[in-house]
């Protein structure tokens, strides 16, 4: 593993949605071959993170360098070039739902390829293979549970044999078994196809287990960083209560606001919403 | 007092900038309309469901409206002795005003609330977000075919509603009325122009059925990605597109016939 | 729904559309009317031509013959110059033809009216010449030609449009001159 050049290099980046800052000055690399986790608690933009490696979003200020190459400043072509090298697993999967299964998987094939019928064939069925669901291929998705759907999302993601896989909280709101599956089908294509994986998620021990690198994020900035031991081991008390999960730390339990006491004797009962 | 103005400004703004949206949106498809070229299927499946879907409401429609001003016109007409005009009427006031514009109001009703449906919760299921990140261009793969299925099936939907509407005057007016069969026929052929009135006829439904498809594939391409964003977005689109259709109406109509 | 049904429908609403189209073409505009763009162009010239359009109907014994093809102004004459074009099958028209401007009712369209006038007889021509000049004139020497109506000829007699207005103006202004009169003869009784 060339350790000396990263796939994605992330430098000073800055964004802000509306008058909130959701990135200031972060810094992120991404090796390849590697499975790097992005972590944090809720609202810390990490799918935000994603879609500004995937050129949907531009940043205020720095670079996002994928191959080489600065996203924000591609131009049409050579960023739909360079997207599809990306694969991107969405939250629910976002199948497209005027298509079976099948059709699905064939559908990035079919757009970006002229391979005949019987070739498509093929390949999704390896792919649905690889996800253990050749034989749904002609269900419709309203018809897959939330754990198949991500599923066939995942095996339509890397159809075209990215060179980079993101993750958008693959983890969340899947049963046990489900979970496992992801969590072992994430790492054995990561190996067995030399993707470079990116997961967004804040499911720690699902993610902790097959993540090589985990970025630390909160409040926009990154706050630790290392492999999973060394953050088990740091004596940084964020990556302490988030691996940890505790309630009350450097992450406060209460969304600012002004003294309780104060806000309980105040009587005079302003509407809520008044300045 | 400052508060109001400051609320007029912020409304004005979010006007202006939904219009510079809309109008960067419509370049765009209009830019990647060549795209379809290669791939007329996907045009034609959009065309089943806006334009084939659409035609019973149409068919029906137009047959009772054309039914109505055989009624209509005929007891008016017959005060002045002029019942032989009733097919030029008919005639004149499906090809001209209504066949256009009733069409337009019915397919913003029937298809463009459905496109706008569908695109909006595309784009709240992530549909459109994922698209993009397989490379996929949606307003290339998505809105550019139904924009230009509404384009092609709305003057299609207008003289199929105007055409049913004149036989449905027919039947009313000869069938039951007793107005002359020539007479209704003849008066029509010799008063209705080819230039004048069917060919502008056919622009304006042309007009609208572009203008009714491009607001709802912006309706839904710019809805808030939550389900009462998208249910707005769909109100949005019937009443923005009808009205849009009533106010060209007037200003066609006023550079076509105001001579 | 499979692509094949969903082709087939599409197919069948562009044809129903196409077909709509076409019959509101052929069967409601008069598009029938001046699809033969054969025929031959008269001129005739009016003083007035005020509410004729190009397209307007030229009739004969209310038959529709032709159409008007332009309407200009001569600003010599200061006259209208309406070219007309009558359809070839109708090549037998007497070169005397009158071409009047009618209204089709009280209040519709304005159309050209052609009457029939005599074909001016090369024959009787020459007799005539003969008899002024004192020649004796053997009509059966005479092989009589009718001149009829061809491409680029015009119409002599011709009567413009009536318009209403200018009729009841010339009845008011006559009833009101008829009055005056009648009024200053009252007054000139009374100052005698």
């Amino acid at each position: 593993m060339a350790e000396s050049s990263p796939v994605v290099e992330i430098r000073n980046l800055s964004f802000s949605r509306g008058s909130r800052k959701i990135f200031d000055g972060v810094d992120i690399d991404i090796y390849r071959g590697k499975v790097t986790a992005i972590m944090g608690p809720s609202g810390t933009g990490k799918t935000t993170l994603l879609r500004l490696i995937g050129g949907q979003l531009r940043p205020d200020t720095g670079t996002i360098k994928v191959d080489g190459q600065n996203v924000p400043k591609l131009n049409y072509h050579d960023l739909y070039a360079l997207r599809k090298r990306m694969g991107m697993l969405f939250q629910n999967g976002a199948l497209l739902t005027d298509m079976d299964v099948f059709d699905n998987i064939a559908f990035p094939l079919r757009e970006h390829t002229q391979l005949n019928d019987r070739l498509i064939r093929s390949l999704v069925l390896m792919k649905l293979e690889a996800v253990g669901l050749r034989g749904a291929r002609d269900l419709m998705p309203s018809e897959l549970s939330g754990g198949m759907s991500r599923r066939v999302a995942l095996a339509r993601a890397v159809v075209m044999d990215p060179m980079i896989m993101m993750y958008d909280e693959p983890f969340t709101g899947q049963d046990p078994i489900s979970m496992g599956v992801l969590v072992r089908l994430i790492r054995t294509l990561n190996d067995a196809l030399g993707l470079t994986s990116i997961i967004v998620s804040h499911d720690i021990k699902e993610t902790a287990a097959i993540a090589d690198h985990i970025y630390l994020l909160s409040g926009g900035k990154v706050v630790a960083q290392g492999s999973t031991e060394e953050l088990n081991q740091s004596n940084s008390e964020w990556a302490q209560q988030f691996m940890k999960g505790l309630p009350d730390g450097p992450v406060p339990f209460h969304y600012p606001a002004q003294d309780f006491s104060d806000d309980l004797l105040n009587l005079d009962g302003r509407p809520r919403g008044a300045r | 007092m400052l508060e109001y103005l400051q609320g007029l400004g912020h409304k004005s703004l979010n006007i202006f900038q939904r219009l510079g949206r809309g109008h960067i949106l419509l370049a765009n498809i209009v830019l990647g309309l060549h795209s379809l070229l290669p791939r007329l299927r996907l045009v034609i499946k959009q065309i089943f469901f806006v334009g084939v879907l659409s035609l019973v409401i149409i068919l029906v429609s137009g047959l009772f409206v054309g039914m109505v001003l055989g009624l209509q016109m005929y007891n008016t007409l017959v005060d002045f002795g002029a019942e032989e005009s009733l097919g030029v009427v008919v005639a004149l006031s499906l090809v001209r005003e209504l066949g256009p514009v009733v069409s337009a109001l019915l397919f913003a009703g029937r298809a463009g609330s459905a496109l706008t449906a569908e695109i909006g919760l595309m784009k709240a299921t992530e549909q459109l977000s994922a698209m993009e990140m397989m490379a996929v261009d949606p307003i290339r793969r998505v809105l550019a075919p139904r924009f230009l299925a509404g384009t092609i099936s709305m003057p299609l939907l207008a003289a199929i509603f105007s055409a049913v509407g004149v036989l449905g005057g027919y039947f009313v007016g000869v069938g039951l009325l007793g107005v002359d069969e020539g007479a209704y026929w003849s008066q029509m052929q010799a008063n209705v122009d080819l230039y004048d009135d069917i060919y502008n006829g056919v622009i304006k439904s042309v007009v609208f059925g572009i203008v009714v498809t491009w607001i709802a594939v912006f309706e839904g391409y710019d809805a808030i990605p939550t389900s009462e964003g998208v249910s707005r977005a769909t109100t949005r689109t019937v009443v923005h597109s009808s009205l849009a259709v009533l106010g060209l109406d007037f200003v066609l109509t006023a550079l076509m016939f105001g001579e | 729904m499979t692509t094949r049904t969903t082709e087939i429908w599409v197919g069948l609403f562009v044809a129903g559309g196409l077909a709509a189209l076409f019959m509101l073409a052929m069967q409601v505009s008069n598009l029938s009317t001046y699809t033969d763009d054969e025929g031959f162009d008269v001129e005739a010239r009016f003083e007035d031509a005020s509410g004729l359009k190009v397209r307007s109907a030229v009739t004969m014994a209310g038959v529709r013959i032709g159409q008007v093809k332009q309407i200009h102004f001569d600003d010599d004459k200061l006259q209208a110059v309406v070219t007309i074009r009558l359809n070839s099958v109708h090549d037998k028209l007497p070169e005397g033809t009158s071409a009047s401007i009618y209204t089709a009712g009280l209040l519709g369209e304005k159309y050209v009216g052609l009457e029939p006038g005599s074909s001016s007889n090369h024959c009787e021509d020459m007799a005539l010449e003969a008899e002024l000049e004192g020649r004796d004139f053997n009509a059966a020497d005479c092989v009589s030609v009718p001149v009829y109506l061809k491409d680029g000829s015009s119409i002599q007699i011709t009567q413009g449009s009536m318009v209403l207005e200018k009729l009841i103006g010339q009845f008011v202004s006559r009833f009101l001159t008829e009055g005056d009169s009648n009024k200053k003869a009252d007054s000139s009784e009374g100052d005698s």
